[in-house]
């Protein structure tokens, strides 16, 4: 298979961080198409958390559908009212012919992806379903549950393929994940540890980027950028320091991110969580499969999503703040979404509790305006700083 | 007498009192509810247990055998609406922080915590426990809330639905079997968070007991769906069936639920075997698609009944029964394997009737005689709503039904406009009057 992004190698980090930009911005997916180009099929996975291993083991595109910063002409008509806009977008860019999939599959993570599954499979001939991810993670029966689960998934992805998926392949396709998540966690090292180096938006377009491209392309992308990144020249500000929360499924605009990275350092968040959602290397093992299903529950992350007895939700919150040193939380939703929004709630208490300080929000993905948010971040910035 | 149905009833119920038998349906289910949240009410003074449950996969069976009640938060959000209270509730939901666009029955139960569990039917206690699946997502997180406020224990049953549609494996299966065996290990964990909040010994023979009144029940559900297919209807499936659904879930796994679905089957086989109807007359035949309306309950029905629409299906007597409509009879001779059977196959029933329900929808309407759809999608449940206008795409696209399309809300009076349901409701029944007359037009050259 062809590489997909063109050439960086010889670009300043700026420039390459504009070129990610524009491809997470892009809603015609060039590297998706370049791959089809070439003969590669393409596995559609919404969010939040996919197994994406299965997919590359088989020598297929894992791609991440996040919604697009479209209007959902064709979308819309497929649903009603009161509802998040990264169904409806997510939807319109297989209607409109953006994306062209072999396979969509969505998760119960919430009760409109379940439906996205429906809906989508009403609408193309092609394999459509629903990933069964645990939601009794803490069931002692989960892990041999999930495997069996995950077996499944690989059985339809072997369809897909024609061919089998080895035990070898998965080991090497776990490998190149693994190395993923170490080169994310090293990004968010330097988001966590230097700020003025990265900001928010920029490591999100380094992020995101992954979610269309190999992730054997992504890690070399990485390899390449993180040197340049902390080689770079910036020098500390006096910000706040600031935890964003929210952007577990529906993706906020990048100007927004923005904008808040004009007055604030963000020092850590949940976007696109799902990509880092296992937090440790996976041991390959006799049986990868069983250790890729007991990494989703054992080492793992959190979201408003996944429902955890031994995962706390705002405790989760409140620790994740204190690791990474933040003196605030931006306590974000998506427009619609139940989860987000119903979490909204425990967290702030949480915060209250703690006496930390937040800023509450909704956003739309194709919000286009942010002069009111700014001049509010503005104002609960300085009422921080100067407090 | 007109009917269409098969294997209507004949002999004993056709001989009946008539004034002792119609109605009674409505009747004791209305006594019924009452006498139960009498029994919520006073459980706390006897030192019994009470379970928050939902009605799609409430382990009513196993709950009762340990004398536990079940609490079902969405039936008292409905009696709050229905008894034009809610918004009170809700208004106390959002003041603790909840969000105008969550589901309003997490809101108003919110309310109802926070006042001390007073509602208009009784006090609802402090639960000793929760229980709930994943057939809705919002469940979980409502349990969170209970998890919050009352540090409980709280027992997720995870019950993996259908891949795709009509994607359906069976026992033997491999898919199947792994299904199966993660909802059957997490029943026996349940059982034992049981033990430990009753202090009682797990005892098989009274699961065998509850299983059997489900089995009854759930028989005599099957067939009272199938008895609307006789022309007149002798219930309406959306008001009606909105008792009957209390009364279904409510005294699952009891003795009275078992008797009162017998009584009811009854009820409408006589009413079939006469040629009765309900109260007005029928003219056309509607499938209802959706959660109904209770902040207008009567006055959303009497907008169709004017028209003599008959609602004579209703998706919401299928996955609010939690598949009861499934009929599924547990094997009481391995009743806990049988358990996590059934209630893998009947939740995948629900959780299908609200996901790919146009499959349901294209299929009743030859055999029930359906003249139009009617969905109604609501803002609170997005469950239910977020697929129905693909939903209807589908459904128009095979079978050419005609349909109507209204959206408002089964909690929050801010979104229900009744002048602009009745003016769609108004139209529909002009478009089908006029299809009506082309069609005898097209029969009669
Ligand atoms: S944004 Fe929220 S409601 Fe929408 S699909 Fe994602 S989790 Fe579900
Ligand atoms: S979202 Fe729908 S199914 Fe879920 S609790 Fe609310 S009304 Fe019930």
């Amino acid at each position: 298979m062809p590489r997909l992004l063109d050439s960086y190698e010889n670009m300043s980090i700026d420039d390459a961080l504009i070129m990610c930009r524009d491809l997470v911005e892009d809603p015609d997916f060039p590297t998706v198409k370049k791959w089809r180009e070439a003969g590669g099929k393409v596995v559609g996975h919404f969010q939040v958390y996919f197994p994406e291993e299965i997919v590359d083991a088989a020598g297929l595109l894992p791609f991440k559908v996040r919604g697009a910063q479209i209007e959902p002409r064709h979308g819309e008509s497929h649903f009603g009212s009161y509802l998040c806009s990264i169904l409806k977008t997510s939807l319109e860019i297989a209607l409109g012919g953006q994306v062209v999939l072999d396979m969509f599959v969505s998760h119960p993570i919430c009760d409109s992806a379940r439906n996205l599954a429906a809906v989508w499979g009403r609408n193309f001939d092609y394999p459509c379903e629903i990933l069964y991810l645990p939601q009794n993670p803490n069931s002692s029966h989960a892990a041999a549950y999930l495997r069996g689960e995950y077996a499944r998934l690989a059985r339809e992805v072997e369809k897909i393929a024609g061919r089998e998926i080895t035990t070898d392949q998965l080991r090497a396709s776990m490998t190149v994940f693994n190395k993923n998540r170490a080169l994310l966690r090293e990004l968010y090292a330097i988001k966590r540890d230097t700020p003025w180096l990265l900001a928010v938006d920029e490591a999100y377009v380094l992020l995101a980027v992954g979610g269309m491209i190999p992730r054997e392309e992504h890690n070399e992308l990485l390899s390449w950028a993180l040197p340049k990144i902390r080689g770079r020249s910036a020098t500390p500000q006096d910000r706040m320091r600031l935890v964003f929360s929210g952007g577990f499924c529906e993706q906020p605009p990048l100007d927004l991110l923005h904008t808040i990275a004009q007055f604030s350092y963000v020092v850590d968040d949940d976007l696109l969580v799902g990509m880092r959602y296992i937090t440790e290397d996976i041991a390959l093992g006799d049986d990868p499969l069983a250790n890729l299903a007991s990494a989703y529950l054992d080492q793992s992350s959190y979201s408003p999503v996944q429902h955890d007895m031994n995962k706390p939700k705002e405790h989760m919150l409140l620790q994740q703040i204190k690791a990474a040193n933040a003196g605030a939380a931006i306590i974000s939703a998506a427009k619609m979404c139940e989860p987000g929004l119903d979490e909204q709630v425990a967290y702030t208490k949480a915060l209250d509790d703690e006496g930390i300080r937040y800023f509450v929000t909704e956003f739309e993905e194709r919000m286009a305006n942010f002069d009111s948010l700014e001049i509010q971040l503005e104002t609960f910035i300085e009422n921080l700083l100067f407090a | 007498m007109s009917t269409t149905t098969s294997n209507l009833p004949q002999g004993a119920a056709a001989t009946k009192d008539k004034s002792s038998i119609i109605g009674r349906g409505n009747k004791d289910g209305n006594q019924l509810f009452r006498d139960w949240y009498q029994e919520l009410t006073t459980a706390p003074s006897r030192g019994e247990h009470s379970a928050y449950v939902f009605v799609m996969g409430s382990l009513a069976e196993v709950l009762q055998s340990f004398d536990i009640h079940t609490i079902f938060p969405e039936v008292n959000g409905l009696q709050t609406a229905v008894r034009h209270v809610a918004d009170d509730y809700i208004a106390q939901g959002e003041d603790y922080g909840f969000s105008a666009d969550v589901c309003a029955y997490v809101k108003a139960d919110v309310g109802l915590q926070l006042r001390g569990g007073d509602h208009p039917m009784g006090k609802i206690p402090k639960p000793s426990m929760a229980v709930y699946t994943n057939a809705c997502n919002t469940y979980l997180k409502w349990a969170e809330i209970w998890e919050r406020m009352y540090n409980m224990p709280s027992v997720t049953i995870d019950i993996p639905g259908s891949r795709a549609a009509g994607r359906h494996t069976w026992s033997g299966h491999v898919d199947f079997e792994n299904d199966l065996k993660y909802v059957r290990g997490q029943i026996g964990e349940l059982i034992t968070v049981c033990e430990t909040v009753t202090g009682k010994k797990f005892d098989i023979d009274r699961l065998r007991e509850t299983m059997h009144h489900t089995n009854v029940m759930m028989e005599r559900y099957e067939r009272l769906i199938e008895l609307n297919k006789a022309k007149p209807a002798p219930y309406n499936a959306v008001t009606d069936g909105t008792v009957y659904l209390g009364v279904a879930n409510g005294f699952r796994g009891r003795a009275e639920g078992a008797k009162y679905f017998t009584d009811l089957v009854e009820e409408m086989e006589y009413k079939v075997a006469n040629g009765i109807g309900t109260t007005f007359e029928e003219k056309y035949r509607l499938v209802f698609v959706g959660v109904p309306c209770y902040p207008i309950f009567r006055r959303f029905n009497e907008m169709f009944t004017e028209w003599g629409g008959a609602f004579v299906g209703s998706s919401y007597m299928w996955f609010a029964s939690g598949g009861a409509n499934t009929g599924f009879q547990y094997d009481l001779d391995r009743p806990l394997d049988s358990l996590a059977e059934g209630l893998l196959v009947t939740t995948r029933d629900a959780m299908d009737t609200m996901f790919y329900s146009n499959r349901n929808i294209v299929d009743t309407i030859e055999p029930f005689g359906i003249d139009g759809v009617v969905y109604h999608p609501i803002k609170s449940c997005r469950t239910v709503s977020t697929g129905l206008a693909d939903n209807r795409r589908a459904v128009i696209e095979e079978s050419g039904a005609a349909t109507l399309f209204v959206e408002s809300d089964h909690m929050d009076k801010r979104v229900v406009s009744e002048a602009q349901l009745k003016n769609r409701i108004d139209a529909f029944f002009e478009g089908l009057a006029t299809r009506r007359v082309r069609q005898s037009a097209g029969e009669s050259r």
